[in-house]
């Protein structure tokens, strides 16, 4: 086996937006690929609208399942204030790959606390390497927003120590069988993530 | 179904603790196994019910499933019960006493330890429970090593007639990794067997035992010494030598990897002989455990000097982070170059979770918030627990599973200035009046209380993710079973059947008049809730609803009801005869609105409706 790199990749978003199926998705794929894997979720409350985020360790033999703070190789944010929460535990030279969509809790509709005004700025002026995706209009505009994760798993399918297409099955798989349909529009939306990665956002 | 309920022997599989956990016990032969949904060790007993030729079983709280366990091992058969760390305390007293008669089939408890208090009301920790009960405790670091403990527990618990203890965290539990998986061993049941000395615990059978369980201790304290669940690893770096148990293991090994070490398997009873020869190859000893400083107590206690929460904290988990720095301080050695530097943190608002659009208990707490001034409200443990939180403001208790009946009557019973006027409610839910609510209702009744007790029967365990139990009318597996009716129920325990009363969560204005009328007569009454949980299979969805723009007087009343479909689209500030009034201008998200029309109530001037049929579908981003 050649010489296989480590990738500490944290997920993070909110609770229904599909982050623990893409973690497992990404670690799923590691496996198939010979390497180790260890995936943590703290989800507390997933349900219930609170934050989620999910440790994907990868590497030839992985201990700890806690990514260290400031130790992740590439941050994959589902919502744009909660990649900007995460942001401090992204290593110098590391990535951020998030979905621009803005989701206004109940604290900050109410008038509790201020949504940042703009996040994406915030986040360029880390000096981390930012990749922006509009994940939710290319999901809708396929027609069906639950699409999300897997055009955020298209978006970040160039930064992983496994093959673009590898991962693209590895989705695919899931809806094969039972829903062909599913299958091909995770396709398109899998392409979709991907090409906006590839075009800077 | 799971992949891995089928997985074939010697295949590896990306398994949680919690699952790597419940393919050991199928794997051993159990027979029986039972326990009650808690964080994080509720998925253990869901994959169970996945396997065949096991029985699974909701239980109604942790005391009945350790006792189903028990029934099963005094009959011979191997037997598991799961629960979290808090759960043992439910379950305490008959793990007191089986801790003297011993076990017939293995039995096995795994206890899921909460460190770092992701979802629980305290961060107890359970390996005291060894100690008190004078039972054998098993630490796994990952699933791979909970898959290998729980089988090796097996063995234990009839190699010494003893529960034993598998103790995990919620770093275990949730984690996944690499499992090999075997194959299950069949095993014959002999039954049970009558021995009155063995099993009828009246003082002058119990006091014969009470030697026997002293002298099953000393015998599991020689065997840790040779126990291969425990192992040394050695090291070039003998600055300091390390005990170390449970998944702290992982993090440490990465804080130090070059540090000898002992890390126990079996924890408890402590391997005295292998971590004294440990420390006398090491220039200092360090115990890194988490929460409670017990292996560090009892290495004192044995007379050798050891460090430990000195450095490391009492609280939360011990990651690499941790380790790391307060070790380094210990010997003198300096943070490594290149270290990440904190200073980076985004100020960012917090996201706390929060009831459901169309939750059943939104209209409950709009309606307690209403009739704040007036009343005392003592809580339970559940997802309407959240109703502390903004802007419900309408729980003011959370203690233990079913406490909020029982505080509510001490509360009336002292009545005190502040209250003397008030009305004194407890709020808990379905499932947790089944477990541990019911008797503190009786108790009302019996000691002639003034409580009104609210039943919030969302036919399911909510906050645990949806499982089933003797409300539900439903299984484990999701078969039928016999469905309690909560108002026959509390009827038998003695409150009046004209102060019980069944309400429609969704009707706000007969809510209000219910919760008024009853908190008025000074006795015992009890008011059930029955729309259920918008995330179970029985919750039917319906046309979503709109704010009428032109009609929205920017009140803000909708707002109060805390829906989490419900945002603000504009505020403003309106003079009105020289005073002037803050405006909330509301919107509602159509892909979440599930037209409960809880809102419409709660509005005063018709600005919500259903959305008129033939309208093209609105975006579902925010």
């Amino acid at each position: 086996m050649a010489t296989l790199p480590s990738l500490n990749i944290l997920v993070c978003g909110i609770g229904g937006q599909g982050v623990m199926t893409a973690a497992e998705i990404l670690a799923q794929t590691a496996i198939d690929h010979g390497f180790d894997v260890k995936k943590t979720e703290i989800a507390g409350m997933a349900q219930r609208g609170g934050v989620v985020t999910s440790h994907v360790r990868i590497g030839v033999r992985v201990l700890s399942p806690v990514i260290a703070p400031g130790a992740a190789d590439l941050l994959i944010g589902f919502e744009i204030a909660e990649a900007l929460r995460w942001s401090d535990q992204v290593r110098p030279g590391g990535r951020i790959v998030v979905n621009t969509q803005r989701l206004v809790p109940p604290v900050v509709s109410g008038g509790l606390f201020n949504y940042p005004d703009d996040p994406l700025a915030q986040l360029v002026a880390t000096g981390l390497e930012v990749c922006p995706i509009d994940a939710a209009s290319l999901a809708a505009g396929l027609g069906e927003v639950r699409l999300i994760n897997t055009v955020m798993l298209g978006a970040v399918a160039d930064f992983l120590p496994f093959p673009v297409a590898a991962m693209e099955e590895k989705i695919v798989e899931r809806f094969q069988a039972r829903k062909p349909a599913l299958a091909a529009l995770n396709r398109q939306a899998f392409a979709a993530g991907k090409a906006a990665a590839g075009a800077g956002g | 179904m799971n992949m891995v309920v089928k997985a074939s022997a010697r295949t590896r599989h990306l398994l949680s603790g919690d699952e790597a956990v419940a393919r050991a016990v199928w794997e051993a032969g159990t027979r029986v196994s039972a326990g009650y949904p808690g964080t994080p060790a509720t998925e253990i007993l869901e994959s169970l019910a996945q396997y065949p030729d096991i029985h699974a079983q909701w239980s109604v709280n942790e005391k009945v499933a350790f006792e189903v366990a028990l029934g099963a091992s005094m009959a011979g058969a191997r037997s598991f019960c799961a629960m979290k760390h808090v759960g043992v305390n439910v379950a305490a007293d008959p793990l007191m006493t089986v801790t003297l008669t011993g076990v017939i089939g293995g039995l096995v408890l795994a206890v899921a330890d909460d460190v770092g208090q992701s979802s629980s009301q305290n961060e107890q920790d359970s390996r005291y429970w060894g100690r008190f009960a004078h039972l054998p405790v098993l630490e796994p670091a990952d699933s791979a090593e909970a898959y290998a403990m729980t089988k090796a527990a097996f063995a234990l618990s009839e190699q010494f007639s003893t529960p034993v203890i598998v103790r995990l965290t919620t770093r275990v539990c949730h984690v996944k990794a690499l499992v090999e998986v075997g194959e299950r061993e069949e095993r014959e049941v002999p039954g049970f067997i009558i021995d009155a000395s063995r099993w009828v615990m009246v003082p002058g059978n119990a006091k014969r035992r009470v030697p026997l369980q002293l002298e099953r201790e000393k015998a599991l304290a020689a065997y840790s010494e040779t126990c291969d669940l425990t192992v040394e690893e050695d090291g070039s770096d003998r600055r300091v030598g390390f005990v170390v148990s449970g998944p702290a293991y992982l993090h440490l090994r990465e804080a130090f990897p070059d540090a000898p070490l002992i890390k126990l398997g079996l924890s408890y009873p402590l391997p005295l002989a292998r971590i004294r020869a440990l420390a006398g190859r090491v220039e200092r000893l360090a115990v890194v455990e988490e929460t409670e400083p017990l292996i560090e107590q009892e290495l004192r206690a044995a007379g050798l000097t050891v460090h430990g929460k000195d450095v490391l904290p009492r609280i939360g988990e011990l990651t690499a982070d941790i380790i790391g720095p307060a070790l380094r301080r210990l010997i003198g050695e300096p943070e490594p170059a290149g270290a990440p530097l904190p200073g980076r943190k985004a100020d960012v608002f917090p996201r706390p979770p929060t009831l459901c659009a169309a939750c059943p208990h939104l209209g409950i707490f709009h309606v307690l918030f209403a009739m704040r001034r007036r009343v005392v409200i003592m809580g339970d443990i559940g997802c309407y627990t959240l109703g502390a939180g903004h802007p419900w403001h309408a729980l003011d208790s959370c203690i233990s599973m079913g406490a909020s009946v029982g505080m509510a009557l001490g509360v009336d019973k002292a009545r005190g200035k502040s209250d003397k006027n008030k009305a004194v409610l407890a709020v808990i839910g379905d499932s947790t009046f089944l477990h541990m609510g019911m008797q503190g209702l009786l108790n009302i009744v019996y000691n002639r209380g003034n409580v009104t007790t609210l039943i919030l029967d969302n036919r399911t365990t909510g906050m645990t993710g949806g499982q089933n139990h003797p409300g539900t009318g439903h299984e484990i597996h999701g078969d039928e079973a016999p469905q309690v009716d909560f108002a026959q129920l509390c009827a038998a325990l003695g409150v009046k059947k004209e102060r019980i009363k069944v309400v429609d969560s969704y009707d706000l204005s007969l809510l209000f008049k219910t919760v008024r009328d009853e908190i008025k007569i000074p006795e015992p009454s009890v008011i059930i809730t029955n729309r259920p949980c918008t995330l179970i299979g029985e919750f039917v969805r319906r046309v979503a609803h709109e704010v009428v723009e032109d009609a929205c007087t920017g009140c803000g009343n909708c707002m109060d009801l805390g829906c989490p479909a419900i945002t603000v689209r504009k505020r403003d500030t309106q003079e009105l005869d020289g005073e002037s009034f803050d405006r909330i201008f509301t919107t509602i998200n159509a892909a979440v609105c599930t037209g409960c029309t809880m809102c419409v109530s709660a509005c005063a001037h018709d600005a919500i409706r259903a959305i008129p049929a033939g309208t093209p579908a609105a975006g579902s981003c925010c």
